[in-house]
């Protein structure tokens, strides 16, 4: 058995004292204190004791005991219960006197924080009747807390002189053989001085701040999300921006087609990777790359800035020519078709291009072969011949995707062209044996064919200086950054841009007639293109680079192409194109347990989304909430369920339908008269800040976690009402009303603040609140504005709409049903955790969904409410006057209100019941 | 949430007499009227209510073990209870190493320490997106052992458990 101890470690005396009392076998180590106590804290830990079995104990009273114990001396409830006294009454106030004294020199105010906890111990010994505290001799209990004070006491002793009874105990003790060793050992000299290094290692002690007196479910693990401290600068600050009110405020402009650069203003040219046509898009592609694009250019149009933003679908290809053959159509014919279903899916999740084009048009054509002349006018572009396998039944050469045959490597029978379903191995497919046509099943033969390849190496120094200042001035996101230098390090090697194919734009060289361009140089140009069908005057966008910013959204497979090889055509192609500024790439998005999968029917695809009765905005919401920034991330039904019960039911649409409601009832639906004391005030810095991280977030595309903040605004707003109690003030004396009425006026222009944060994330939605709030249109400019400001938008006097729910809860086993329907294979896994909610009577159901509950306050309320009921019962037996009643009764409505509002239900169940769409 | 825990702990033991509990002091420390006096805190509560249910060896079968009981039931009230948000992470990811090769938190069999830090982070772990509960993958792996435990659960919801990894890395 060895213990590990450290000098100057207070926790260590204890322990070294027990060790000298009990006389156990034990080989002692003075370790420095860098080193860890046991292997899996992260905060170095002694004392710690290896026990025989191997593990390790690192708690000094859980060591003390094992030792007493080992000597004979079992433990019972008072033993228990002094230590656990010891452990979560005594040690918290020792850290902070002890802080107090050895790191701050107050040793008279480190004392007095000792007062209570010495009292006690005071009082517990002069009412024993033995001279230790559980016992005629020393029991673990003694040394424990003899260590623990040892420091302090021995070192002020003259303070002890108010507590007789501790000052003998510890006397006594302290004329103990065993403690006299170890205070030698572990604090030499003086104690206090002898801790100062100790103590500079501790973090400094809280004032106990407890986890969970606010709902939370937001991830704890963003350290602004701490709770912050509001200084009286602030608070003015706040209110001075509020009492501003929307006088100076532009209006906001109307779109007007077609957009193009304005000199003063900032333009952003924002384009979403191009969605390949023959695949119907699913959730992860639309989080990807339009969901993305689309929230950054509302928000961008918010903030007053000059916003294009294009997309379409990409139609040339193999796989189309493919999808064509199975379907019976032309290539054309399946684009047409497929080009129908994205616009539709996209419009449903209203993602809201200026323009949503396609690939296959005649300006693709001019532009792609414009841009390829010019790539080889200026001997960028390179010939070399490949080998291909060639069908000649079929007339014509074989895509990867096309031949089947015998893996080189495993021999496995059905090997692909490009890769081994059985070995994985990549494939060259003129290295297969036994190749086959899979259209014809006829033996291909190899065939060399003249290319054109794309010069990268002599463009590449060219690029890394584009790049350098691209990445170092823009808003790269850090795998786009991280993607691109991996290309770059490996160097760069020439690209074939054609192919041998029917079903793409034709290569304009009278030398390579038969073929058209490869897909990864001629779908970039789509951006260029489809701007084009736009407007003519599409250079001004493309060829601008001085007046537009271009901000590329994508999944991160779609870097290279965005970061590398197509700004390596446009910088060879010499004619001033606009190159992107800014690469936004979102990792992936699985679905539940796995990846989202066609073939296995997997997931949840574009088109069936709307079919699940699940409003557009909610999908956006959670689709958002859960965007892959920074890593990858899961759709989970359940997790569906609970995010929009908890944060747009109970949260945000909770504290936005009560602040309407307020003014509806208790003020005819008119904002009352606001006159703000320092906890309004405090409120609105708090709003403020919120609103200003929200804002910096946005500007730097960082969707998913602006939208924390502004979750975090109705939390704030739920929180003061919740303190506040409007339903109550409004029904006392005329400071009460006057009260009632501020917070009420102030939480409805906070609704009002929430519905323009609002408006990127859940567009129907944030509509509807303004409606509800009759909300002026210069509320969005305004408090949008430059770094972004909280301001009264609903002064005394304005007169609101009707208000109504704005969210709907999603039951568990409607969940339960979608998850089914979605989940492929995965719907048979009947072992898995029950979602949501566990078959527990209906009643709590509730509460399983809604983790914003509070059960302490809930059983609070359950006891108010019950003496309520008493009380009102007594009235009417005793025959009151009715006006009593009504009040008492109105009382104990709000109570069960409240009561239901803790155990996390929707307080209006009624009104929550009507479908909203 | 001490009381709560206490009721579920007690029916878990199958006590038929359900005590009555009162508070002390600003933290609410719970206190127990028993035929002997007053017991007091939460912990030493649990011990005797585990004595009273003649269940000794949820308390540690062996000198060592019940030194190991006593090591988390404390970690459980100093470190879990009334941790900062940031600490959170820090309580997750040591427990998450020290589980990585233990079916309950003192070795192989379920004891006190187990059914508390249970009760105690339920509330943390409800607010752990599925990824977070990923990354502390044992810990998961414990507490949804834990929450399946016969007769424990009680008032607290349950929490959903993906069985399959989702994060495995470099799948593309």
């Amino acid at each position: 058995m060895k213990l590990y101890i450290s000098e100057g470690n207070p926790h260590c005396l204890k322990v070294l004292a027990a060790v000298e009392q009990t006389l156990v076998q034990c080989d002692v180590q003075c370790v420095i204190h860098e080193e860890r106590g046991g292997p899996f804290l992260s905060r170095p830990a002694l004392p710690a004791l290896l026990l025989p079995s191997g593990h390790h104990l690192f708690s000094s009273n859980a060591i003390c005991q094992y030792l007493f114990e080992t000597s004979g001396q079992k433990p019972h409830t008072l033993i228990n219960q002094w230590l656990e006294w010891e452990t979560t009454e005594l040690q918290p106030a020792l850290l902070q006197a002890l802080h107090m004294a050895v790191l701050q020199g107050k040793a008279t105010e480190a004392s007095k924080i000792l007062q209570r906890p010495l009292s006690y111990l005071d009082q517990c010994l002069s009412k024993g009747t033995t001279p230790y505290l559980t016992a005629e001799t020393v029991s673990v209990v003694d040394v424990v807390l003899w260590g623990a004070l040892h420091p302090f006491l021995s070192d002020s002793s003259p303070a002890l002189g108010e507590w007789k009874s501790v000052q003998a105990w510890f006397e006594r003790l302290a004329g103990e053989k065993a403690c006299q060793a170890a205070a030698q050992r572990v604090l030499p000299g003086k104690s206090l001085e002898a801790l100062k290094s100790f103590m500079q290692r501790q973090p400094a002690p809280h004032s106990s701040q407890r986890r969970g007196a606010e709902s939370c479910n937001s991830t704890p693990s963003e350290a602004e999300e701490a709770v912050r401290v509001v200084s009286e600068e602030e608070m003015e600050t706040a209110a001075l921006a509020w009492s501003r009110g929307l006088t100076a405020c532009p209006e906001p402009t109307k779109r007007q087609h077609p957009i193009l650069p304005q000199e003063g203003r900032r333009n952003l040219l924002l384009t979403s990777a191009l969605p390949y046509v023959n695949n119907v898009p699913h959730l992860g592609n639309i989080i990807g790359c339009v969901l993305s694009a689309d929230v950054f250019a509302r928000y961008g149009r918010l903030r007053g800035w000059n916003v294009l933003y294009v997309c379409g679908t990409d139609e040339y290809g193999t796989a189309t020519e493919n999808k064509a053959r199975e379907e019976g159509l032309t290539p054309q014919q399946i684009c047409d078709k497929y080009h129908a279903v994205h616009a539709d899916i996209y419009r449903w999740f209203q993602v809201d291009f200026d323009y949503f084009g396609r690939t296959t048009t005649k300006k693709q054509t001019e532009i792609a072969q414009d841009i390829f002349w010019r790539l080889h006018e200026r001997g960028f572009l390179l010939e070399d011949t490949v080998e291909q396998l060639r069908c000649e039944g079929c007339r014509r050469f074989l895509a990867d995707r096309f031949v089947e045959g015998v893996c080189p490597y495993c021999s496995y029978p059905e090997a692909r062209g490009d890769q081994c379903d059985k070995c994985g191995r990549l494939i060259n497919a003129v290295e297969l044996k036994n190749p086959l046509c899979k259209v014809c099943s006829k033996t291909p033969i190899i065939r060399s064919s003249k290319h054109l390849f794309l010069d990268l190496p002599k463009l590449e120094s060219q690029l890394e200086e584009w790049l350098d200042k691209s990445t170092g001035t823009g808003d790269w996101t850090a795998n786009a950054k991280q993607i691109t230098r991996s290309w770059l390090r490996d160097g760069l090697k020439p690209r074939c841009i054609t192919r041998d194919l029917k079903w793409g734009t034709p290569v304009p060289h009278p030398d390579f007639a038969d073929k058209v361009f490869y897909v990864w140089f001629d779908a970039p140009i789509g951006y260029l293109s489809i701007t084009a069908n736009y407007t003519n005057q599409w250079e001004k966008w493309w060829k601008n680079p001085e007046q537009v910013e271009l901000y590329n959204f994508m999944a991160k497979d779609n870097v290279p192409f965005h970061s590398v090889v197509f700004p390596s055509s446009l910088l060879g192609a010499q004619d001033n194109y606009t190159l992107v500024n800014h690469l936004v790439a979102t990792e992936y998005l699985n679905y539940e347990d796995t990846k989202f999968s066609k073939s296995r029917g997997v997931g949840v695809f574009g088109d069936m989304a709307k079919d699940t009765g699940i409003p557009s905005d909610v999908w956006r919401f959670y689709l958002l909430y859960v965007r892959p920034e920074g890593q990858d991330s899961t759709f989970s039904w359940a997790d569906m369920a609970l995010k929009n019960n908890s944060e747009l039911l109970n949260n945000l649409g909770n504290f936005i339908n009560r602040a309407g409601m307020f003014v509806t009832k208790f003020f005819e639906g008119c904002v009352p008269a606001m006159e703000l004391l320092t906890e309004d005030k405090t409120l609105l810095a708090q709003v403020g800040w919120e609103l200003r991280q929200y804002i910096s977030l946005m500007d730097k595309v960082k969707i998913r976690d602006a939208l924390k903040h502004i979750l975090n605004i109705s939390r704030h707003g739920n929180q003061y009402i919740q303190v506040n109690e409007p339903w109550k003030k409004i029904k006392g004396g005329d400071q009460d009303r006057q009260r009632a009425g501020t917070v009420t006026g102030v939480s409805v222009n906070i609704a009002c603040l929430l519905s323009v944060m609002l408006q990127p994330y859940i567009p129907t939605v944030s509509q509807t609140i303004r409606e509800q709030l009759n909300a002026p249109a210069a509320c969005v400019g305004t408090m949008l504005h430059a770094a972004g400001s909280f301001v009264c938008s609903l002064p005394a006097g304005h007169t609101i709409g009707t208000v109504s729910p704005l969210f709907q809860k999603l039951e568990a086993d409607q969940i339960e049903a979608l998850k089914k329907r979605f989940g492929g294979q995965q719907a048979q896994n009947t072992n898995q955790a029950p979602p949501v909610a566990a078959p527990a009577p209906v009643a709590t159901n509730d509460e399983a969904v809604v983790s914003g509950a509070d059960p302490e306050k809930a059983k609070q309320l359950t006891q108010a409410v019950a003496e309520q009921g008493d009380k009102v019962r007594v009235l009417k037996a005793q025959k009151a006057e009715k006006a009593a009643i009504t009040l008492e009764v109105n009382k104990l409505l709000e109570l069960k209100k409240q009561l239901a509002l803790a155990e996390g239900k929707s307080p209006e169940p009624a009104a929550q019941k009507g479908k909203k769409k | 949430m001490a009381l709560k825990e206490l009721s579920s702990l007690e029916k878990f033991l199958g006590l038929k007499k359900h005590n009555k509990y009162s508070t002390q002091g600003d933290n609410k420390v719970p206190v127990l009227q028993s035929n002997n006096g007053p017991v007091v805190g939460l912990l030493t509560v649990c011990s005797h209510l585990v004595n009273e249910a003649k269940r000794p060896e949820l308390l540690g079968s062996s000198t060592e073990h019940r030194a190991m009981v006593h090591q988390w039931l404390e970690y459980r009230v100093t470190k879990v209870d009334g941790c900062g948000r940031e600490e959170v992470k820090t309580v997750l990811k040591d427990l998450n190493l020290y589980l990585q090769d233990k079916v309950y938190l003192t070795g192989n069999c379920f004891t006190l320490a187990d059914a508390l830090m249970y009760y105690g982070l339920h509330p943390l772990v409800v607010d752990l997106a599925v990824h977070e509960k990923e990354q502390y993958m044992n810990v998961t792996r414990w507490f949804d052992h834990l929450q399946h435990y016969p007769g424990l659960r009680h008032h607290l919801a349950p929490v959903v458990v993906l069985r399959n990894r989702v994060y495995t890395s470099g799948h593309h």
